[in-house]
């Protein structure tokens, strides 16, 4: 038995006691990563995340999250899963599950995408990479990684591909900011600048064999490692040392949570789940209805037809109080959907949010109310994302 | 190693107290805003609301975590730290200085008397860390 602090620590009705940050929670047999004992030496605080020991600072929560905004930051992932589709019908099988059009993507190429049950529910948000033609890599979160598996081989029987779950065989790491290129070219045998957005490249890292993309979630330029286990630490290790004189931070979850908040990324589990679908998600560009038949189809034809009831929308607090997830949202005194995402956001310096609507509410513009220890606190919908990173070419 | 100041009482939810006759300054410890990190936000009572030993008063809000503040005493609210509102950083720069959150009249004095000195408060932090 171990002992850890409460990453998230929410008063969850807005009036009821909240569980004292300090209280430690006791956790049985998390899972490890091969970076665990790296980030133990440097000072991490670890806490418990979807069953997995995980860092969730090493310094300061707001420096890591600036040091990925204005430098680098370096995160270890390796908590999602990787689920390896090989075969002549690997294509077909990854069509079947994910609701995006993998057929589009060339060898090497990255696609965001999303798993659906048969009424359209989102069962998980995920990367499916195209190795070659009978090969695919899908990168999946943490939480749903065995289920996911369970689902896809599944549905894999009646064809001829096999599916497997190589989660443990990997590590990955992700390196974001605007200096993540300059740093990570200097121990890499790969022109990295010849990787676009969202594409992938076998990669020496430092005579490490990598898969390298151009992805992340931190709305930062930066790349994604894919490495195995037994390399991690001399890749983790080899980019601190590198990034040193450039300002790279090692970041953890908490970091990575506002830093995808402010760029409007979903968190699965908070801002999509079984109940929700992509489009009322805002992921309507991740379901292509015209590509063939696939598992929530009819579901989401339906929906796209009829129009969603309600919309997952970015607001913004009018007031110095946060919002924080699960807080009630109330509209004409009627309790209206609660936030899903809420945090003070570290680089705009607001106080953001990710809450679904009834579809009336959801222009842009319009006003509602969190409940905010019990305090009806005014919220507005803005735009997503928060944060736009500009676009510099030095 | 956090700062304990041996002239003050301390609560096990990481308050400090510093009791003079029959007034009192309130504020959360050096241990405390350390681990909650950069603090953005201090929710304050209203001058005159009266609240019991052990009752929350408050909330201090950082980037990441929401945590409620308790009386290590009852007592009615004399003074309340405005300066929080435009600067409540000054809860992680000087937790027992200007980042002060409340001063109370202390209600029932021989309450004083059942806190944890500075070396009982800091035996309990590692003890806490320990578990």
């Amino acid at each position: 038995m171990r002992e850890f602090l409460s990453l998230v620590n929410l008063d969850t009705a807005g009036t009821n006691k909240s569980v004292y940050f300090l209280k430690a929670i006791i956790i049985p047999m998390l899972k490890r990563t091969p970076l665990h004992d790296a980030h133990v030496s440097i000072g991490a605080r670890m806490v418990e995340f979807a069953g997995w020991e995980m860092p969730v600072q090493y310094t300061s929560h707001v420096q890591e999250h600036m040091a990925v905004r204005q430098a680098a930051g370096l995160f270890d992932v390796s908590h999602m899963g990787e689920i390896e589709i090989t075969g002549d019908d690997a294509l077909a099988l990854v069509q079947r599950v994910t609701t995006n059009d993998a057929s589009k993507l060339q060898d090497n190429q990255v696609q965001y995408s999303t798993l659906t049950n048969e009424t359209g529910g989102v069962l998980d948000d995920l990367l499916v990479y195209r190795i070659n033609a009978e090969y695919f890599l899908l990168i999946v979160n943490a939480g749903p990684a065995d289920s996911d598996f369970d689902w896809i081989k599944r549905h894999a029987s009646a064809l001829n591909c096999e599916a497997h779950n190589t989660s443990s065989g990997y590590a990955l790491l992700a390196l974001q900011g605007p200096r993540a290129e300059r740093i990570l070219q200097q121990i890499s045998d790969h022109m990295l600048d010849r990787i676009p957005y969202y594409w992938s490249q076998r990669v020496q890292v430092d005579g490490i064999d990598s898969r390298v993309s151009r992805t992340g979630y931190t709305g930062e330029d930066g790349f994604e490692i894919l490495c195995k286990a037994a390399d991690a630490r001399h890749v983790w290790n080899r980019l601190l040392v590198t990034g040193q004189d450039r300002g790279l931070a090692p970041c953890g979850l908490a970091a990575r949570n506002t830093l995808r908040l402010e760029a409007a990324y979903r968190l699965y589990g908070n801002d999509m789940d079984e109940t929700t679908t992509p489009l009322e998600a805002g992921l309507g560009w991740v379901v292509k209805l015209g590509k063939g038949n696939f598992i929530g189809r009819d579901a989401l034809a339906r929906q796209r037809e009829q129009g969603s009831k309600r919309k997952l929308v970015g607001f913004e607090v009018l007031d110095r109080a946060p919002a924080r997830d699960s807080y009630p949202i109330v509209i004409e005194g009627q309790q209206a959907g609660v936030v899903t995402s809420g945090s003070p956001a570290p680089f705009l310096k607001k106080n953001i949010g990710l809450a679904y609507l009834p579809i009336e509410h959801t222009p842009v513009g319009t006003e509602f109310s969190v409940v905010i220890r019990g305090r009806n606190v005014p919220a507005r919908v803005v735009e997503t994302p928060f944060y736009k990173r500009e676009r510099t070419f030095d | 190693m956090a700062n304990t100041p041996e002239d003050l009482s301390y609560t096990k939810d990481h308050e400090w107290i510093r009791a003079k006759g029959n007034e009192a300054t309130v504020g959360i410890t050096d241990h405390a805003q350390n681990q909650l990190g950069d603090v953005v936000y201090v929710e304050l009572p209203k001058v005159s609301d009266k609240f019991e030993s052990s009752e929350p008063f408050g909330s201090v809000e950082s980037v990441k975590a929401v945590s409620e503040i308790y009386m290590p005493v009852s007592g009615t609210v004399i003074e309340v730290n405005e300066a929080l509102n435009d600067s409540p950083e000054l809860v992680n720069e000087d937790p027992y200085g200007e980042g002060w959150m409340i001063r109370i009249k202390v209600d029932k004095p021989p309450e004083l008397d059942a806190l944890l000195t500075a070396i009982e408060y800091e035996d309990y932090i590692k003890e806490e860390a320990a578990e």
